[in-house]
Formats: structure tokens, C-alpha cells, sequence
């Protein structure tokens, strides 16, 4: 953890393919917000977005760092991942679209809803990706209001 | 047979003839909705914080999807039970889960028709 005048600092490691270990450092982060008092509605959004996001790294990505950015103002997500990229962002974007295998969905996911969700939860959404090496999502979510959703 | 809209989890368990695997301190918690799915990322799509979730998946990610979106307790159907790790993060969360053998469709018809609301949109309200 690191703290200094842009506010808080966490940083974390995503282990791609690790199914069994998926989704524990968004579970952390979600204890995180909560300890120092984050409304619940909000830390509610920031990890379902960060949940959505790791689960893509386990699934689809080799390995990403995840950074955690906490100001009076707002939270900030920002994964970037070494993979294999997002060739049309467009499309992943969609509802409904996805490239997971058969285990992805014995596990639980691969319903192509986990893009378009984390868009749903965040007050900004950027995605950007260069093929072959990799997917870069940030994320902010405003703390100044409660309510969005 | 009046309509009730809330349900005991022990009111739950009853009705559905189940098995507490953690939560047995918990029992007088009050359900006010459910809902059911196999697709995780349904449920992070559609849940909402307090939600009794329905589900066949009996992997840990269906006990850290609980947890990332607030459900009150887990029901697992089709007699499935969660791993090991699953239920230590349960534990450790302080998430109820509960087994059932009845199926995902029987599970919620029962729920239903004792009155117990879906989440959100359209409801069983007339
Ligand atoms: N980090 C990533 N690296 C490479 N491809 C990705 C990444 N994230 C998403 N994708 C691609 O975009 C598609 C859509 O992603 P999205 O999260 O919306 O759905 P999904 O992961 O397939 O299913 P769900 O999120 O509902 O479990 C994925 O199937 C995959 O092809
Ligand atoms: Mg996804």
C-alpha cells in the first residue's frame, strides 16, 4: 500500500488461468472499501466491476496488475493485462458475446456479460487493447454521489 | 393460504426440506427476495445486495460472487454441496448455505408460491 497526496495506493497481481484462487483479490478489495467506511451501494459497484475484470484476466489473459486508487473524490480501478488483446472491442462489448470455453462455463461465466456490466457499474469506463499483447480497462467510480445505478 | 412476502431462512429451510451446511446461528434472518442461476455473471448482472441466491454451481466462485454482491445466503439445489474452500470463505464471510435436493425449477416454485418475491422488476405482485 502506498499513500501520498493522489491519495491511496494498492497494487495487485492477477495470475492468469488460476481458476482456483479467482476473484479473492477482488474479494479483498471489497473488504478494503468497506473498512474505511465506502457506502455500501458504492462498494457494491467497484467490486462487481473489479470482480468481472479479474475473472477476465483468469480466464482469457496470462497475467495483469491491478492497481486500487482511492481519493476523497473517487475510486480508480486500472488492469492491465499481458495476452492475447481484444481484436474488436465493439463486439466484446456486447451483450451476450463471448469466446469461453466449455470449463469457463462449468465455472460460471462465460455469459458475455461481464464487459457491458463493469460499463454499467462505473461512472467512466475506458477500454483499450493492442492484439497479441495485451488489454488495458480503467475504471472510475465517483464517491461524491451515492446513487447511480 | 395467506401470502406471506418475507421468509425465515428457517421458514426456508423447512419448506425446502435442507440441510444447513453453515449458518445454523443464522437462521432467524429475514429473506425479503430471491433469485436463481447457474451463470455468475447473471447473477452479478441482475442480483442486488440482499438477495438469497438459488444456484446449482457449487464451486468457491459461487460463494465469492455472494459475497462480492451482498446475498444474505446461498441455497444450493440439485443436493449440491460447495468445496471446501467454499465453504471456509462462507465461514468466513458469515454467508449462510443451505442444500436442497429438490431442482432449480421446484426450489423456486416453492419459494414463490409461499409468497416470496423475485428480485426486482417484474414481481409476483398483482
Ligand atoms: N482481458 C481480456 N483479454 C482478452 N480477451 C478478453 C479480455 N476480456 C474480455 N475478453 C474478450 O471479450 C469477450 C467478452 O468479455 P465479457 O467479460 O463481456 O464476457 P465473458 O467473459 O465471455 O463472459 P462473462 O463475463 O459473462 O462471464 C470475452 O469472451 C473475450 O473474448
Ligand atoms: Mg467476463
Amino acid at each position: 500500500m502506498m499513500s501520498d497526496e493522489n491519495g491511496l495506493s494498492h497494487r495487485f497481481e492477477i495470475n492468469g488461468h488460476d481458476f482456483s484462487n479467482a476473484g479473492r483479490i477482488s474479494t479483498n478489495i471489497k473488504a478494503i472499501l468497506q473498512e474505511i467506511g465506502i457506502h455500501s451501494s458504492i462498494v457494491v459497484r467497484t467490486a462487481i466491476a473489479s470482480y468481472e475484470a479479474e475473472m477476465n484476466v483468469v480466464m482469457y489473459a496470462h497475467r495483469a496488475v491491478l492497481t486500487l486508487n482511492i481519493t476523497p473524490e473517487k475510486l480508480h480501478l486500472k488492469l492491465e493485462d499481458e495476452g492475447p488483446g481484444i481484436e474488436n472491442i465493439d463486439l466484446a462489448m456486447k451483450e451476450g458475446f463471448s469466446t469461453a470455453t466449455d470449463e469457463m462455463r462449468e465455472m460460471g461465466f462465460g455469459a458475455g456479460m461481464g464487459l457491458p456490466n463493469i460499463k454499467k457499474n462505473a461512472d467512466k469506463f475506458e477500454i483499450s487493447s493492442i492484439p497479441g499483447k495485451g488489454t488495458s480497462i480503467d475504471i472510475t467510480i465517483c464517491l461524491d454521489k451515492t446513487e447511480k445505478k | 393460504m395467506p401470502k406471506k412476502t418475507k421468509m425465515t431462512l428457517k421458514e426456508i429451510k423447512e419448506l425446502l426440506q435442507a440441510e444447513v451446511i453453515i449458518g445454523v446461528d443464522s437462521l432467524d434472518l429475514e429473506i425479503e427476495f430471491a433469485g436463481g442461476s447457474d451463470l455468475m455473471s447473471d447473477v452479478l448482472a441482475f442480483g442486488k445486495p440482499g438477495i438469497l441466491l438459488l444456484t446449482g454451481l457449487s464451486n468457491a466462485q459461487s460463494v465469492r460472487t455472494a459475497n462480492i454482491i451482498d446475498a444474505k445466503a446461498i441455497v444450493y439445489v440439485r443436493g449440491k454441496k460447495p468445496d471446501n474452500t467454499g465453504i471456509e470463505e462462507a465461514r468466513e464471510k458469515g454467508i449462510p448455505l443451505l442444500s436442497t435436493k429438490y431442482m432449480m425449477y421446484t426450489t423456486c416454485g416453492l419459494l414463490f408460491s409461499h409468497g416470496l418475491p423475485g428480485v426486482g422488476g417484474l414481481s409476483s405482485k398483482k
